[in-house]
């Protein structure tokens, strides 16, 4: 199904959120989830489920000053 | 033989309830790699780090996250907002940036403006008061005015931030009487944030004496970030010492150092 993940269109397996990051094979402790403008806690990311068309933001640290 | 070096003993700075060794807080910014980066803030010596909340690369080839560099549990990582040009997108990464689960402190910035990144005092002062709500120690990136500082103290913020000169511009501190000013009317820390360009504005910042210093680019964009971090670290040490001693007073005419008596015919 069609996901919009940090603003591009991605086509994904149906699942929870810790299902998606394991398919974009992201670690859940080093990225922070936001979907559909809601903040996921990592607690919650495997009863979290994706639809068609959700909107997924996934940010983690980079340098900056 | 060894020599010790007196220095005046000094409080250790405390912002929101946590105490840093350090006055000097760096940034993670603009080094040309990341082990230059890492032997950078080792040499600066701070304990506390910036960083900034981006989405992950999913191709994943050409950047990873900070934290593979950095310890956190050597180091304060203090997550910034920048890049935020509203309220509204500034809490959204404030929160965000909490998620990750290492502390709530923020550096907030809301800038106003492309040319000068100049900060959005109304903008700031309305992000400040619902991130203090939701129990953030905000620690808000302004310009060197005494009103939004006092307005930015009274919201809550847990320091204040007040600009040497613009973001990257390492033009040093265009203002010493307002940044005096503030740091003589606020209870909360007041630690300069952005414009530094060499070790001697560092110097000169903490002559004034506030209680820190926060830097990025001076030491990032040197030509030897590592020896410049070293640089920023004593210099930093130096101002604020100078600031303790006590600094003699100005004339505008020249007294002898040696004694006028005692002279030949």
């Amino acid at each position: 199904m069609d996901v919009v993940i940090n603003g591009e269109h991605r086509q994904v397996k149906s699942g929870t959120l810790l299902e998606l990051l394991a398919e974009l094979e992201l670690d859940p402790r080093a990225v922070v989830v936001e979907h559909n403008r809601k903040i996921v806690r990592r607690v919650g990311l495997g009863d979290a489920t994706v639809s068609e068309g959700d909107a997924i933001e996934l940010v983690h640290f980079v340098g900056g000053g | 033989m060894t020599t010790a070096v007196e220095t005046i003993r000094d409080e250790p700075l405390t912002i929101g309830g946590q105490t840093f060794q350090s006055r000097l807080m760096v940034g993670t910014g603009k080094y040309p790699d990341m082990e230059t980066m890492v032997r950078a803030i080792e040499a600066s010596g701070a304990d506390v780090v910036t960083v900034a909340v981006r989405r992950v690369n999913l191709d994943r080839s050409k950047e990873s996250s900070v934290l593979h560099f950095l310890d956190p549990k050597k180091i304060f990582l203090l997550a910034n907002t920048a890049g935020c040009y509203n309220a509204a997108d500034a809490i959204r990464y404030a929160r965000l940036a909490r998620e990750a689960g290492f502390n709530d402190f923020v550096k907030l910035e809301v800038i106003g403006d492309e040319e000068t990144l100049l900060p959005d005092v109304a903008g700031l002062l309305e992000a400040a008061k619902v991130l203090v709500q939701e129990g953030f120690k905000v620690l808000a990136y302004t310009n060197e005015d005494l009103i939004t500082a006092l307005r930015l103290e009274d919201a809550g913020c847990a320091a204040v931030m007040p600009l040497a000169s613009p973001i990257g511009s390492g033009l040093g501190l265009l203002n010493p009487f307002s940044v005096r000013t503030i740091k003589r009317r606020l209870r909360v820390p007041v630690v300069v944030d952005a414009g530094v360009g060499t070790a001697s504005d560092a110097c000169v910042t903490m002559e004034q004496g506030v209680d820190g210093i926060l830097m990025n680019t001076a030491i990032a964009a040197a030509q030897d970030p590592v020896a410049m971090a070293t640089a920023m670290r004593l210099a930093t040490i130096a101002g604020r010492q100078a600031f303790l001693a006590g600094r003699m007073p100005k004339r505008e005419v020249a007294m002898p150092s040696s004694p006028t008596k005692g002279m030949l015919d």
